[in-house]
């Protein structure tokens, strides 16, 4: 391939690589997302490809392994293109089923097809999936079409042509302020106006300028970078170009963290593909502008996601954060003014740019435009990837795309946020996902984590959690954040293990106020936030640890024991073959039935799990209420 | 105390340091402004011959800026302005201060008495380093030796000495009384 010269270039190859699509008739897009890679879809794409050779259909069938289609939950899927049917847990035995279907419209499919719940009937096209149904899928449609390692596809599909369009019609300044009247706000957590920072790089005394892509998602149960970047690598690199241009900037970085090999991997093709297209390096499309980009891989730190410290970790010293009241847009890497947004901030740019300030603020709320994409895990059937248009009510996004709470369970609350983040109760759930209004109360939009908690969920444990995660991934260097979060996890643990003392809440309280007002960086300012949103919604839950040593959710292990229900135990036997400790004994109703020997039980829960659900005998009982 | 990459060349900067106004040079921390004219700030990990470090935050005041913004701000690493206001010595910061030292008692005390610390409701364990940093930055900045240096991060975060650097620690020593406790002094 030579390099694309001119805009007009780019559009002849775009013709030229769509005929090469349509040429055939049939396209299986298969999921190769972290997820459904884990789940077996490379072998089920080659599957594909060897079963369409044996078939001798290669002129008419093809197959595309793309980014991250979204439903998690379903997966390994693929997707029939381009008339959009979908079938779920597809694994390589089922190939022969599924080109059935699509040779001859007769395959035995059925059973892969989406089983919508609450119309029992199955759906064939993935547009009418209700977790499809409701979402605006803008920066992820490109996870569906396009082979996430092709720049051809990318091409096809009118990438670059925001690049094109800049480079040829617009000067540095008009872009700079399409992306402000576009009201784009960083996606990374903070909600701070993009084009407010571009615009102070660019007016920043000192040359070279940077802009880099903050791919750095460290937050538990968030995935939304990682797949936007394994997906689609090309939308957020030529956001970057995009971005460099405005600003002034010749080099970049994107620094992804070690943690995510397959979006490092695909972010380097990319570059390289850009190169070889001249969509990177000297002369971009013949229009002077010169720009390249360098991959920086992340050693495993949290907190080298905070701006300062990502720019320190860059320039090759340890990623701690900076103390010096100096924005990274006027001093930032070697001192230079950088531009640093996260990965969909990026990625929002071609868009912006393509399409106008105007259509991007019509969707989403006044000051919270554009959409935003959330990864929806915990305790909800429909797992994966969402992106809905700002302003969408977390309720929404929990029951109509989510689909609720799994049977048999209530919900209780939603972490958004990630660790700097805080729980939302049930009665909060109208709320607008907005950057401002998931503040006020108390919680953040961060990067776009969402667990869903039900009734099982203890909301101590959840704090706990989240502490004893910031207490390893701080750095360690100023003493609010060490101390503090070191102070709060045994403080928590007390109150988890039954030891918490009355004073312990004012305790916890104090701590918080005081690492959020002097704490060093954003990580430490806002490591209480776990603690202070649970203590504000669900008090009660650790008066009760403290007070009754009771855990309601039955998490604190120190706090429950297990028993068996003679009246309910059918000598099944299950939990005596499950039990690690040999703590189940045949002891109960003239030895007839079994039961648990407290003094040996080390509270695993096998036995829990290992009752059959018809007899439900094995329970969970507070601890104080058993008889030694 | 000689003042490293501060003030030099820089214009003069008028502020006002509880109710006292003071001029210092451009570039000049707010912490060196106020020991200039003998408001004491306290201080842990602070020393005039490194670079400010802003871990320990006992030197938070609080501030308002001349265009109305009010904050708490690390003194060592905040550096004067024009028609800065600034307040050593509130209620807000004495607070703070109270609970750093209770935080890292009983390793660092120099301050005990004037906050009326006596002893710490946590249980921190601090018995012989309170992570301040000035031997490790003492050896990279001032010696250019860089024989110290932190291991892990977060709550595992602990001085280290670079293998094998014993004797020549022990020769050169001239963190040892740098450190409050002896740390380094004990270890080689």
């Amino acid at each position: 391939m030579s390099r694309i010269a001119t805009p007009g270039d780019l559009v002849k190859l775009r013709d030229r690589l769509n005929a090469k699509r349509n040429a055939k008739a049939t396209w299986l897009a298969v999921c190769a997302g972290t997820g459904c890679r884990a789940c077996g879809a490379m072998a089920l794409a080659d599957k594909f490809e060897e079963e369409i050779e044996k078939r001798g259909i290669g002129d008419k069938v093809g197959v595309r392994r793309t980014g991250c289609h979204g439903l998690c939950e379903r997966g390994p899927m693929v997707m029939v293109q381009p008339a959009g049917e979908s079938y779920f847990g597809i694994h390589p035995e089922n190939v022969p089923a599924v080109l059935d279907q699509v040779e001859t419209g007769k395959g035995d499919v059925e059973q892969f097809r989406y089983l919508d719940e609450e119309g029992g009937k199955r759906v064939s096209k993935l547009s009418d999936v209700p977790f499809y149904k409701h979402q605006n899928r803008v920066l992820l449609e490109n996870n569906l079409w396009g082979d996430a390692s092709s720049i051809e596809d990318y091409i096809a599909l009118g990438g670059y042509s925001a690049l094109a369009k800049a480079l040829t019609e617009m000067t540095p300044d008009a872009v700079l302020n399409e992306v402000k009247e576009a009201k784009l706000r960083g996606r990374g957590g903070g909600g701070f106006l993009a084009g407010r920072k571009w615009e102070s790089v660019r007016k920043a005394e000192g040359e070279p300028k940077y802009v880099i892509v903050n791919a750095d998602e460290g937050d538990p149960g968030a995935f939304m970078d990682g797949s936007l970047l394994e997906g689609t690598p090309h939308s957020v690199l030529e956001g970057l170009i995009l971005g460099a241009y405005a600003i002034g900037a010749a080099e970049g970085f994107i620094y992804v963290r070690q943690e995510y090999p397959l979006a490092r991997k695909h972010a380097q093709l990319a570059i390289d593909q850009a190169r070889e297209y001249g969509l990177l390096g000297e002369d971009i499309l013949g229009s002077n502008f010169s720009f390249d980009v360098k991959i920086h891989r992340g050693a495993g730190a949290f907190v080298s996601g905070e701006s300062s410290a990502l720019m320190s970790a860059i320039e090759g010293h340890v990623g701690e954060p900076r103390p010096k009241y100096v924005h990274t847009s006027e001093k930032g890497v070697w001192g230079k003014p950088s531009c640093l947004n996260n990965v969909e901030t990026w990625a929002n740019v071609p868009h912006i740019i393509n399409k106008g300030a105007a259509w991007f603020k019509g969707m989403g709320t006044a000051e919270s435009t554009g959409t935003k994409i959330f990864s929806l895990v915990g305790k909800v059937k429909n797992t994966g990837l969402v992106e809905v248009p700002m302003g969408i009510t977390l309720r929404d996004i929990i029951f109509k795309i989510g689909g609720g709470v799994p049977a048999g369970k209530q919900f209780k609350a939603v972490q958004t946020g990630g660790p700097s983040g805080g729980v939302v109760p049930e009665a909060l759930l109208d709320l607008p996902v907005d950057f401002d209004e998931l503040t006020k109360v108390g919680s953040m939009m961060g990067s776009g984590g969402m667990i869903v908690m039900d009734t099982n969920t203890c909301m101590v444990d959840t704090a706990r959690y989240y502490i004893r995660f910031l207490a390893h991934e701080s750095c360690g260097k100023c003493v609010p954040c060490r101390e503090g979060t070191r102070q709060m996890l045994n403080i928590l643990d007390r109150i988890a293990s039954g030891e918490g003392r009355e004073d312990d809440l004012g305790l916890l309280e104090e701590l918080a106020e005081f690492m959020q007002a002097a704490s060093l960086c954003a990580l430490g300012q806002s490591a209480p936030n776990p603690v202070a949103s649970t203590l504000k919604y669900f008090r009660d839950e650790y008066e009760e640890h403290i007070r009754e040593k009771r855990c309601r959710a039955g998490v604190c292990t120190a706090l429950i024991a297990y028993e068996i229900d003679q009246s309910k135990c059918k000598s099944c036997g299950a939990c005596q073959r499950a039990c690690p400790a040999g703590a189940i004994d045949k002891g109960g109703k003239d030895g007839k039935v079994f039961t648990v020997v407290q003094e040996k039980c080390i509270k695993c829960g096998a036995c829990f799990s290992a009752c059959p659900d018809k007899f439900n005998a094995v329970t969970k009982v507070p601890a104080l209420s058993i008889k030694r | 105390m000689a003042e490293k990459k501060e003030g030099k060349n820089g214009k003069a900067v008028k502020l006002v340091i509880d109710g006292k106004e003071v001029e210092a040079a451009e570039g000049t921390s707010v912490l060196v402004a106020a020991r200039g004219v003998g408001i004491n700030i306290p201080t842990l990990c602070y020393n005039g011959r490194m670079e400010p470090y802003g871990a320990c935050r006992m030197c938070m005041v609080e501030i308002e800026t001349s265009w109305g913004r009010k904050r708490l701000v690390a003194s060592c690493v905040y550096p004067v302005e024009e028609g800065l206001k600034v307040q050593t010595d509130t209620e807000k910061v004495r607070k703070i201060r109270k609970m750093i030292i209770e935080l890292l008692w009983p390793s660092w005390q120099a301050y005990a008495d004037e906050y009326g610390v006596t002893s710490s409701r946590f249980k921190t364990g601090m018995t012989d380093c309170s992570l301040c940093g000035l031997c490790v930055r003492y050896c990279a900045e001032v010696k250019k030796e860089n024989r110290l240096y932190f291991k892990g991060r977060g709550i595992e975060r602990q001085p280290a000495l670079v293998e094998g650097s014993e004797l020549s620690c022990r020769a050169c020593g001239e963190c040892f009384n740098l450190c409050g406790s002896g740390w380094v002094a004990t270890r080689c």
